[in-house]
């Protein structure tokens, strides 16, 4: 009796101990990137046996309120955080995160492992690195190949330039009634926004914070411009945003010659957004030999984390493991952002949805031709309101050189 | 030294009268508590924090740390941006357009199930007030639906009746994009919230006629009183009381719209910002400006805003009137 007891005593105090050095870090993160944290596990307690991994995930917008929330208090935030593209920038600038590029992070020595834009977005103007890339939407245009044939149209057509854009889609819809070339006439400018900027600008602010935006900006100007000749030509659907009821149905519907989007949105059109046109799409590069990006994450750690190095034992394991980055993509279709990944031979095969087109490789070149943008704590403010003006003139309620004007003096009133 | 003291100046009690002592002087303010206790949490700091924090400029992700004391630079920024005093256009624009046809349906919906259908009272306000219990963001979802452009039943129930003979001309030949199209947008939030609140109102009226003494009718009918005459000189007059309780919530609520242009407009205020209420650029202030400063501001603004408006209520409709009618 005694003897078991003892025994049993043993054996309690050394699981006590042995979960004592176990530590467990928790990671922040949104769904899909969940599942390729899950996936992760795995293989990274596999090298990490000491370390337990909880996930916490919520619903996109919660995930990053709650993270604001807990930056702002200055607790409740978790060990690793997942941001992604369209929150980066407030993030950066906030001060809420570990400075990756110090000691004993040393992050700035990853720069050359990812694609050469990713880890600008991430690094603030006064040279601190917030948080690590993960995954990249490299843009690329959609296209009907059942469309194009029926209205005699090559893609190249539709590739050499805005104008030869343009063009093309008067004979696409001429052919194809019913359909529309593009599903809204803003997505146009918002590439041409992003393209062609010189050393040292972001997209509404250069480096001393001067506004961009304004009538003599020839990048804004054109940007209106082509989607004004979009929307007068009647080639676009006018769904407003993406995932906008219209958007959705009228991709469900077939209704559209056209897409651009990141890399991701085969997975959405294979999955629910259009099922019943496998084989019908195929992927380009965008229109005049533009590269942009749609999205991406990465992953930070907050100043308030307690276990700063296993969250980063952790962070480098999900970003510069090229095998975890290949898992990744298998797992949810989250394009790499480690150069190392992208050469897996899975990038050379076809992809079945856009009739077995080798598309990744189409995707690759654009991701290293994207170049980076540098982002401003009022970004934010400014795309609202470039957005709106290029609303106004798109409903014909404002000229071109009247809404950049307009635009001009609204941002600047806010970036005094 | 201190032990005797004590027991000096307060005599030693038993603890039973120490208990009723204690149960007499205190136990009714810890019974109270947990109220004050959550309103302290809930009710009272945010509003002075937030008043704290008007005066600030105040990034959130950077840490509570980060707080610059601005005086009033943050009220007279939100004065002087267009964009603010467009947003509280479109609050009380749409306010108006949702509010008025409210009560206008409401009250004579009311005085008909009130007279005339009195046994299906009971499942009447159930149906009317559905609506109101339902979820917002249900109801706006599938609403925003209903007005899709190209493919909502708005348009399709629109263009079919265009087709009809006669009357076909009353309607539009082409699909409204009411979402899209700078006049619509108002109107097509408005009637969300008409729908949403129409019931709740009922329900405030029906209740509000149950007081009116049957024998007031009785007396007015034997007298020869006609149904409208009835409604004209009996009810209108004496619901007053339950109106002006119906008109103030309607104001202070319209005012805070925020869920039905939020989800209609996708979170973006819709085109030339026509959706955009104050409460929605409030949270597009913090939320996606990261400016927490502004936004408090902009809350007190709002505040102000109400705050005269339901005054005003209050002259034309409120004391005075309630006097009046006594």
């Amino acid at each position: 009796m005694k003897k078991t007891l003892t025994a049993l005593t043993l054996a309690l105090v050394a699981s006590v101990a042995g979960a004592q050095t176990k530590k467990t870090i928790t990671v922040g993160v949104f769904p899909d990137l969940d599942s390729v944290v899950k996936a992760a596990l795995p293989g990274f307690y596999k090298t990490h046996p000491n370390i337990e991994v909880k996930i916490n995930s919520l619903a996109y917008a919660d995930h990053h309120n709650a993270l604001t929330t807990a930056l702002s208090t200055g607790s409740g935030a978790n060990d690793v955080e997942a941001i992604d593209f369209g929150y980066i920038a407030k993030f950066a600038e906030g001060g809420g995160l570990v400075d990756l590029s110090k000691a004993p992070y040393n992050a700035g020595s990853l720069r050359s492992r990812f694609v050469a834009y990713t880890m600008p977005q991430a690094t603030t103007q006064d040279r601190r690195i917030v948080a690590i890339p993960t995954d990249i939407g490299p843009g690329s245009m959609y296209y009907r190949t059942d469309f194009l044939k029926k209205a005699g149209v090559r893609p190249v057509d539709l590739t050499k330039s805005w104008d030869s854009y343009i063009a093309a889609g008067k004979k696409l819809v001429a052919a194809n009634p019913g359909t529309f070339l593009i599903p809204d006439a803003s997505e146009v400018a918002t590439i041409i926004i992003r393209t062609g900027l010189q050393p040292g600008e972001g997209l509404y602010f250069d480096k001393d914070n001067k506004v961009l935006v304004g009538p003599n900006n020839p990048r804004f100007v054109r940007a209106f411009t082509v989607a004004k000749q979009i929307r007068d030509a009647k080639l676009d659907a006018k769904v407003g945003a993406s995932f906008s009821a219209d958007w959705t149905t009228g991709f469900q519907k077939g209704n559209f010659a056209t897409e651009v989007s990141g890399a991701w949105l085969v997975g959405h059109m294979q999955n629910w957004l259009a099922k019943d046109f496998a084989g019908k799409w195929n992927a380009t590069q965008l229109p005049g030999n533009t590269f942009t990006s749609y999205g991406g994450s990465f992953y930070g750690i907050p100043n308030q984390s307690k276990n700063k190095a296993e969250a980063w034992e952790l962070i480098k394991y999900l970003t510069t493991n090229p095998d975890q980055q290949v898992l990744a993509f298998k797992t949810t279709g989250a394009f790499p952002a480690l150069l190392a990944a992208q050469n897996a031979p899975l990038f050379n095969e076809g992809v079945p949805y856009l009739a077995n087109q080798k598309a990744r490789v189409l995707w690759r070149q654009a991701a290293l031709k994207i170049k980076p943008i540098d982002v401003n704590r009022l970004d934010p403010v400014a795309e609202q309101i470039v957005n709106d003006s290029l609303s106004a003139v798109l409903d014909g309620s404002k000229s071109v050189q009247q809404a950049l004007t307009d635009a001009q003096g609204l941002i600047q009133r806010r970036a005094r | 030294m201190q032990a005797p003291l004590s027991t000096r100046t307060h005599p030693r009690l038993t603890p039973r009268a120490r208990w009723d002592n204690f149960q007499r002087r205190y136990a009714p303010y810890i019974f109270i508590s947990p109220f004050f206790v959550l309103f302290a949490v809930f009710g009272l700091f945010p509003i002075v924090f937030s008043l704290y924090l008007s005066f600030h400029s105040w990034q959130p992700a950077a840490g509570l740390g980060d707080m610059d004391f601005v005086g009033w630079r943050n009220f007279t920024d939100n004065l002087t941006d267009p964009t603010f005093w467009q947003s509280l256009r479109n609050t009380i624009v749409i306010g108006l357009e949702s509010g008025i046809p409210q009560h206008l349906i409401a009250i004579p919906l009311a005085f008909a199930i009130h007279m005339g259908l009195r046994r299906m009272q009971g499942i009447l306000t159930a149906l009317y007030f559905a609506p109101y219990i339902t979820s917002v963001v249900a109801i706006t979802v599938i609403f925003f639906t209903l007005f899709s452009w190209q493919y909502g039943v708005v348009n399709a129930v629109l263009s079919s009746l265009h087709d009809l003979p006669v009357i076909g001309g009353l309607f539009p030949e082409e699909k409204v994009n009411w979402l899209g199209n700078r006049s619509f947008v108002q109107p097509a939030v408005a009637t969300v919230v008409v729908w949403r609140y129409v019931g709740w109102n009922v329900v405030l009226y029906l209740s509000g006629l149950q007081s009116i003494p049957r024998d007031l009718y009785e007396a007015a009918s034997v007298d020869g009183a006609t149904t409208w005459q009835q409604f004209r000189f009996i009810t209108l007059p004496l619901l007053r009381p339950i109106m002006f309780v119906a008109i103030t919530l309607t104001l202070i609520g319209n005012l805070q719209l925020f869920e039905e242009p939020y989800i209609l407009t996708g979170d973006s205020g819709g085109i030339g910002n026509m959706g955009l209420t104050t409460v929605m650029y409030m949270y597009r202030t913090y939320n996606f400006y990261s400016d927490a400063g502004l936004a408090a501001a902009m809350s007190w603004l709002l505040f102000l805003v109400i705050g005269v408006l339901t005054l005003v209520n209050n002259r034309l409709f409120g004391r005075s009137g309630l006097a009046r009618a006594d």
